[in-house]
């Protein structure tokens, strides 16, 4: 069992990465698709604070130069310190951290184009968590609808659904997501796509929750206060949007959060075999593509940034339906959770 | 003490588990008197080891004659001879099989000397017949060898007779520049061992994968001795073949070529990193840069051959196409036609980047259709225009395209330049190109969109559905000869990729390439049919049919031990002299 400070923590962690993630266009240094050509595979920068004049309160970094030798090698240039600015007003906007030209502020270092992977994997996050958003919703929407009526109605609505429910969980989803991704148009524009997987995926995650909150229902109205509602003439769709549905929040709650990640994943194996977004727009699965290359993964480290990304975020989401569901069972056993 | 003991019991089990193949290739046979055999100038060598060689895919057969795929032809070479043999390294002809020829006056006729007393893998005697038989299996029309249409010039097929044992002469209905160019990587089979495959009409179902070592045999330096599927296959030394070195020491001096079935590139170099194969490649050159860090440590030695013959182009849809067919693609084909848009997205893509980025700084930034690998045949003439959007944007606006508020760009109907370029997934290197030149175009205010997708969906969209906008593509390797590209350039080509299917030159340029190619295939004077062929490239280079990118270089490994490597720019790049390679005693002992 998490300590109530624990979970607070990473409570603090998941709100800020969302934060950032949310608003990357403010924390990235860069645009996620403007190429410094000269800079490709570039190791992250690194942040001083320290130099012959002494100690410095305001982070620098050194200016990297291109070295001649095998691959790309660089080195920095210990006589150009560049002071790196916080809150800075850059041609396109504000930014939360800039260094000014000729200097690049690679935190998480550059990808074979010199494009920033920490911008990158910033705007990523976006397109990763927004596709995992919607289709959590909409595979949620879709599994109460149809695990409700199931669990409810019974009889061969019951049937049908829980059948239909056991043939998805069969199928082997990636075979039926390339079919479906081959049968669309050459091009789609990054919000159609996003839609898209959103929708593929979601459609395909319905079965899992449906079950359990077929389950829920099921024991839902069989209560004694559900006979008795019934007992004085309330309809069946009172009793399920009144009584019933009520009784399965706690599962959908937590449900919502074991799901995100497994979406996030799903969207990074798609985007990884180049069914999702494509380039240039970054998504955590098509930035994870590089590993399809084990040379230049082993050569160049900083590539495996959005791989942290996506198994942090998703721990989070994981030690949070964690938390909720101890809460719930906690709130259920009659303790309170602190 | 027992503890180390097992350790190196171990060790020793995994390097003959994994090598696996203690030789028991056969000793050479001493040479007969009156045996023509060719001598030699590399350097003396040693003989025995294995060459080990880690290869991505399992050749499909062993019939030279039907081999399509590379993994087969890489194998095969090792186990056929041919009459004239191209040397990889001074992409000139030198006798093999044949040891002399004469060419009519009249560059009809072809007199072939064979080389007397030598003998198949199997022991029997080469003669004439054979020659004669193979010639027609690779022109039976029923055998439907993807060679055949090499040996039919000026649409007939050239006819072979035989004058005797030792002679035969090739007969050609018109003069063939190319000349004895033909016959290298022409197999000659034994008729010994095929004639009733193909009295049966069963030869398609010879000499493939399944058939028994002693049922095979060839004029190559190697002979089959083992397949395993999955695992891999081995060739052993051919005791009767017909070069010799300097001290009349038969070759070839390796005992065995063990080909390991690796599956990837990743695979590929790891084996090789290991020590498991002895030589490398057609790795990419990131693969090179992440191995050269290494080459000290682990006793390989990497090198980078120059450019090779393969070059990568962007080209546009310009097919005939229904309107009704793709609207969208036909419309847009508005802005393909126009010279205009080709060159401004030539003078917009940034070749340097590609090779900086795509190849790793290990290639050539191209302009025309023939690589510098093609030393014989390069117009350095050739204008290389630097990389310019201001002319690139000049040359839009004189074709009536146009810009908003936001730069984007617009044609003359006011709809947007948006387009997709389609290439092959499985080619890093040319995704890379293409999302590089987006990303130029966009400075142009075009929307390019890049679509990887597998190659064979790939090449149906280019040569069946034409379903198409635009598509980053790779040609070359075979020979450096202007002949090998006939089927690009023609108009009625096979691989006329921009615009397949047409029925006459769809446009004045594409004529005047058509007669230019066909008088430099009948032209035998190498100046005269430069000059002709200079002007092709001129014409390529000033239609654009093709917007050229770049070229990759030749990287090649190997283990130090292996000496007399010379590896080349021509395929196949390192086993093309796998007769007169041999191990180092050093080597010898480390591989056994």
């Amino acid at each position: 069992m998490l300590s109530p400070r624990k979970v607070l923590g990473v409570s603090l962690v998941f709100a800020v990465a969302h934060c950032a993630i949310l608003f990357a266009g403010f924390f990235a240094p860069y645009s996620p698709i403007a190429q410094h050509r000269e800079y490709a595979y570039a190791p992250p920068t690194r942040l001083h604070f320290v130099d012959a004049r002494g100690l410095h309160i305001r982070p620098f970094i050194y200016r990297s130069i291109p070295t001649k030798g095998e691959g790309f090698q660089y080195r920095d240039d210990h006589n150009s310190e560049y002071p790196v600015h916080f809150l800075a007003r850059t041609s396109d906007g504000i930014h939360f951290v800039a260094v000014d030209a000729p200097a690049n502020l690679f935190l998480m270092g550059s990808d074979g184009y010199g494009r920033d992977i920490f911008s990158r994997v910033l705007f990523g996050g976006r397109v990763s968590l927004l596709a995992a958003a919607v289709a959590t919703l909409l595979s949620l929407l879709t599994g109460v609808a149809l695990g409700g009526a199931a669990g409810h109605f019974g009889g061969v609505i019951d049937v049908v659904i829980m059948r239909g429910s056991e043939l998805v969980l069969a199928l082997p989803w990636i075979y039926l997501l390339l079919a479906i991704r081959a049968a669309l148009p050459l091009h789609l524009d990054p919000t159609r796509t996003l839609i898209l997987l959103a929708a593929v995926i979601g459609v395909m995650g319905w079965a899992r929750p449906a079950r359990l909150i077929r389950g829920a229902v099921l024991s839902a109205r069989e209560r004694p206060f559900v006979t008795a509602a019934r007992g004085f003439g309330a309809s069946e769709w009172y009793l399920l949007r009144r009584h019933v549905l009520p009784q399965t929040f706690g599962i959908i709650a937590t449900q919502a959060v074991i799901l995100t990640p497994q979406f996030i994943a799903a969207e990074a194996t798609l985007s990884f075999l180049g069914l999702g977004i494509g380039e240039p727009v970054p998504s955590w699965g098509n930035m994870l593509s590089a590993f399809q290359q084990f040379q230049t993964v082993s050569s160049y480290w900083w590539l495996a940034s959005p791989l942290v990304a996506l198994v942090g975020i998703s721990l989070t989401y994981f030690v949070l339906a964690d938390a909720l569901h101890q809460a719930k069972a906690g709130i259920s056993s009659g303790k309170s959770y602190a | 003490m027992r503890r180390f003991g097992t350790i190196s019991g171990l060790i020793t089990a995994v390097m003959f588990g994994v090598a696996g193949y203690a030789s028991s290739a056969p000793p050479p046979e001493p040479i007969q008197r009156g045996e023509d055999l060719q001598i030699s100038s590399a350097e003396l060598g040693e003989y025995g080891g294995t060459l080990v060689v880690g290869q991505r895919a399992e050749p499909k057969t062993l019939n030279p004659v039907i081999a399509t795929d590379a993994p087969s032809r890489e194998v095969i070479g090792r186990m056929i001879g041919d009459l004239v043999h191209i040397n990889r390294v001074t992409q000139q002809t030198e006798p093999a099989l044949a040891s002399s020829w004469k060419l009519s006056k009249d560059g009809r006729s072809f007199t072939v000397n064979l080389r007397r007393g030598i003998r198949f893998s199997d022991g029997r005697p080469f003669t004439a017949d054979d020659v004669v038989f193979s010639i027609h299996l690779y022109l039976d029309e029923k055998v439907h060898s993807p060679n055949r249409d090499l040996l039919i010039i000026g649409g007939k097929p050239i006819s072979v007779v035989k004058i005797d044992d030792h002679i035969v002469r090739f007969e050609m209905s018109q003069p063939y520049a190319a000349a004895e160019r033909i016959f290298d990587s022409v197999a000659i089979l034994p008729q010994h061992l095929l004639q009733k495959n193909y009295d049966q009409g069963s030869f398609t179902q010879a000499f493939t994968l399944n058939t028994a070592p002693d049922a095979i045999a060839g004029l190559g330096p190697f002979r089959l001795k083992q397949y395993l599927p999955g695992q891999r296959l081995v060739l052993e030394r051919n005791p009767y073949y017909w070069k010799a070195d300097r001290n009349n020491h038969r070759l070839p001096y390796l005992d065995e070529i063990a080909f390991l079935f690796v599956g990837n590139e990743d695979a590929q170099i790891l084996r090789f990193q290991s020590g498991e194969t002895t030589v490398i490649s057609r790795f990419s050159p990131d693969s090179f840069s992440a191995m050269a860090r290494e080459q000290q440590n682990r006793g390989y030695e990497l090198l980078d051959l120059g450019p090779s013959l393969e070059y990568n182009f962007l080209f546009f849809n310009l097919n005939d196409l229904p309107t009704d067919k793709f609207p969208y693609i036909s419309r847009e084909q508005m802005w393909f036609r126009d010279l205009k848009f080709r060159q401004a997205v030539s003078l917009a893509v940034d070749r340097q980047s590609i090779v900086k980025l795509a190849y790793a700084g290990r290639g050539m930034p191209l302009w025309g259709n023939v690589t510098p690998g093609s030393k014989l045949w390069i117009n350095r003439d050739l204008p290389h225009p630097e990389r310019s959007i201001p002319q690139a944007k000049e040359l839009l606006k004189s074709a009536g395209f146009s810009w908003d508020q936001n730069e984007k760009l617009f044609d003359t109907q006011h709809k947007p330049v948006e387009f997709t370029i389609i290439t092959s997934s499985s080619n890093a290197q040319r995704v890379k190109m293409a999302t590089l030149i987006a990303d130029d175009l966009a400075q142009l205010g075009m929307s390019v969109h890049v679509v990887p997708l597998e190659f064979r969906a790939v090449v149906d969209r280019v040569f069946q559905s034409n379903d198409y906008e635009a598509c980053v593509l790779g040609l070359g390797g075979g020979d450096a000869d202007p002949n090998g590209d006939m089927n690009v350039w023609m108009s009625n080509g096979s691989t006329h990729l921009w615009n397949m299917h047409e029925s006459k030159p769809a446009t004045p340029w594409e004529a005047q390439l058509d007669t230019l190619l066909n008088q430099q295939l009948v032209t035998l004077d190498y100046k005269k049919r430069k000059r002709i062929y200079d002007e092709v490239q001129t014409i390529i280079a000033n239609n654009l049919p093709f917007i050229f990118l770049a070229s990759p270089n030749v990287l090649v490994g190997a283990m130090k031990q292996v000496a007399n490597f010379h590896p080349a720019s021509l395929e196949p790049y390192v086993l093309w002299n796998a007769d007169e390679l041999y191990l180092r005693q050093q080597g010898v002992a480390a591989v056994k």
